[in-house]
């Protein structure tokens, strides 16, 4: 996902001179096509996100379109009052790229993954929250992002993640994409957890269900006419993320069907990570088995509640 | 709009001072708002930059090749607000306003919210960076502004700062000039005592800056400096380190730092007038 969107950003700022990337000194060869076609337009922050996120808000309120760039537990964690202030209180159209969100970086520690994005960027007005589901969908983001008039945090995987669309689909903010129609089940998985969704409702498909499968990479804005749609017409939604049950995609949607005047009969179950940190070397496929996010354990859960629903229905 | 004309005679905006600190000192008390002697400490500063240096146009405050300002010591805003009133930005009634339910006179600075005002400050520590954009922009959009911010000396001990101090000489931002308001105290004591700033200049100028001590309250040394420096082909970004008084121009308050936080009383304010000579 880092590759395609570092190729995107290059090819967009040869259209675009407003564009400016930003990064705080990682990936060491990542940008040398950008460096080289546009050096005036390139800066390596140094280790110090707080001062990338006021410089890039200059930039902004300056009328240029500034892209900065590091780990999401770097650049969201540590500049969270720069963000606040200079990048959603002014609504500034900058696009925060969030690399290795959610459980990536999970073997080098609890300093270099993050669970919590997701809830700390959606908490802030003007604030646009993006999860791609793989790199064809991180293109079109950051496409997307840079027409945006406001401040938008993508979080992107690391490299060599599957891809889910074999073409590239209609990318809209706020707009979830059906990957695969379905009865009774619906699952909206967000973000690098997408493939592992789309295993598991295979695995759902051999057992007999039929599910529903969409990618509802924006988590704010949350796409509330789809939200209708299915707690409408299914007997079950189900969320999946790689991120905290606390303030995510989840609780994003827990949020919206408890404000709803009429009340839904359809059952909203949740699975991500708990609330709680990993305190030894633990490598994300083995941490998302732990935290019953891997495809088969995504797969028994869901059928194990939709039964449940069933039973108590009859 | 009022007192439009730019006044280039040092005793002229000696006196605009005084009046400028006179109305702070009444707005304080009519508003019930503290920040009084840090407001009081940087007037000199403002009214050299805007009635003699900066380039703008108070009847087109968007116009963009003005030169920019950051009051990154955002509590200091009655200060800018009033000084932007004089200058022709609004009518001097619209501050009556200030502090109170419902006004875009803020405590602390809004973007957008009044014309003249270039950044969303009050969170200190944030202004440096913020400039330091805005001085990369002039160079990417090909324009010849420079970039003005003032900053408290407390507020150089958060570590944006110097973030920011480390990032601007790498690029190297030379039209960028900060003015530390070296008043020497913060909310709670000491600015020295509390951490260890002192020498500030040298601090700046090991790190790459071109930095500058001057006398904050002797316009005229202040307008010398600020033409020299926009004179000079130095393409290093510029500290000026501005040696000032807290609550400067009233005796009873100059230097004492219970005027953080103090409003002055009716009484107060008339004493104050009249050493101000604006009675």
């Amino acid at each position: 996902m880092r590759d395609n969107f570092s190729s995107e950003v290059t090819a967009l700022a040869g259209a675009d001179p407003r564009i400016v990337l930003l990064m705080a000194d990682i990936g060491n060869h990542l940008f040398d096509r950008f460096k080289e076609l546009y050096p005036e337009r390139f800066f390596n922050c140094g280790i110090a996100e707080s001062n990338m996120i006021s410089v890039a808000a200059g930039l902004a309120m300056s009328g240029l379109r500034p892209v900065v760039y590091t780990f999401s537990a770097f650049d969201v964690g540590r500049p969270f009052e720069q963000i606040r202030v200079d990048l959603a209180f002014q609504n500034l159209p900058v696009v925060i790229i969030g690399l290795g969100g959610g459980l990536t970086y999970s073997p080098l520690g609890p300093t270099h993954y993050i669970c919590e994005d997701l809830s700390i960027t959606r908490s802030l007005p003007n604030m646009t929250v993006i999860c791609p589901a793989d790199a064809v969908e991180t293109r079109a983001a950051i496409r997307v992002s840079l027409q945006h008039n406001g401040p938008v945090y993508i979080r992107i995987g690391k490299k060599n993640e599957p891809v889910i669309h074999e073409c590239v689909p209609n990318f809209v903010i706020g707009k979830g994409i059906t990957v695969k129609d379905g009865t009774e089940i619906c699952i909206l998985g967000t973000g690098t957890i997408m493939p592992d969704v789309i295993i598991a409702a295979k695995q759902l498909s051999e057992a007999g269900f039929n599910p529903r499968v969409v990618s509802f990479h924006t988590i704010k804005p949350l796409d509330t006419e789809l939200l209708e749609e299915i707690f409408s017409d299914y007997s079950l939604v189900v969320t999946v993320e790689e991120h905290s049950l606390i303030g995510g995609l989840g609780a994003a949607v827990a949020e919206w069907i408890s404000d709803q005047s009429s009340p839904s009969k359809c059952h909203l179950l949740r699975i991500g990570t708990p609330d709680e940190f990993l305190y030894h070397a633990i490598h994300q496929k083995t941490a998302r088995d732990v935290y019953g996010l891997s495809p088969e354990k995504i797969a028994k859960t869901v059928s194990a509640h939709y039964r449940q629903i069933i039973e108590k229905m009859h | 709009m009022t007192n439009i004309v730019v006044i280039p005679d040092r005793e002229a905006l000696a006196q605009v001072s005084r009046i400028i600190r006179a109305e702070i000192i009444e707005t304080s008390h009519k508003s019930e708002a503290m920040h009084l002697g840090g407001c009081l400490s940087c007037v000199d500063i403002l009214v050299s930059l805007y009635f003699g240096v900066m380039s703008i146009r108070p009847d087109d405050p968007d116009w963009l090749e003005r030169d920019r300002f950051i009051l990154s010591k955002g509590h200091a805003a009655l200060a800018l607000y009033t000084v932007l009133a004089h200058r022709g930005y609004y009518p001097r009634e619209q501050i009556d306003t200030f502090n109170k339910d419902q006004s875009r006179f803020t405590e602390h600075p809004i973007w957008k919210n009044l014309p003249g005002i270039d950044a969303t400050t009050g969170s200190l520590g944030h202004g440096l960076g913020i400039a330091c954009g805005m001085a990369l922009a002039a160079r990417i959009n090909d324009k010849s502004y420079r970039t003005f911010i003032l900053m408290s000396d407390g507020e150089c001990e958060e570590g944006s700062v110097w973030e920011a101090a480390l990032f601007a000489p790498v690029h190297p931002l030379g039209k960028l000039i900060a003015i530390i308001d070296y008043n020497k105290w913060q909310a709670c004591g000491r600015s020295n005592e509390i951490m260890n700033l002192s020498p500030l200049s040298l601090k700046f100028s090991t790190f790459g800056w071109a930095a500058y001590e001057v006398d904050g309250h002797n316009i005229g040394a202040m307008l010398s400096l600020f033409r020299s420096i926009l004179d000079s082909p130095d393409q290093r970004p510029v500290v000026i380190i501005a040696h000032t008084i807290k609550g400067k121009g009233v005796s009873f308050m100059e230097d004492d730092n219970n005027w953080h936080y103090r409003i002055p009383t009716a009484e107060e304010v008339m004493a104050a007038h009249r050493e101000l000579d604006v009675l």
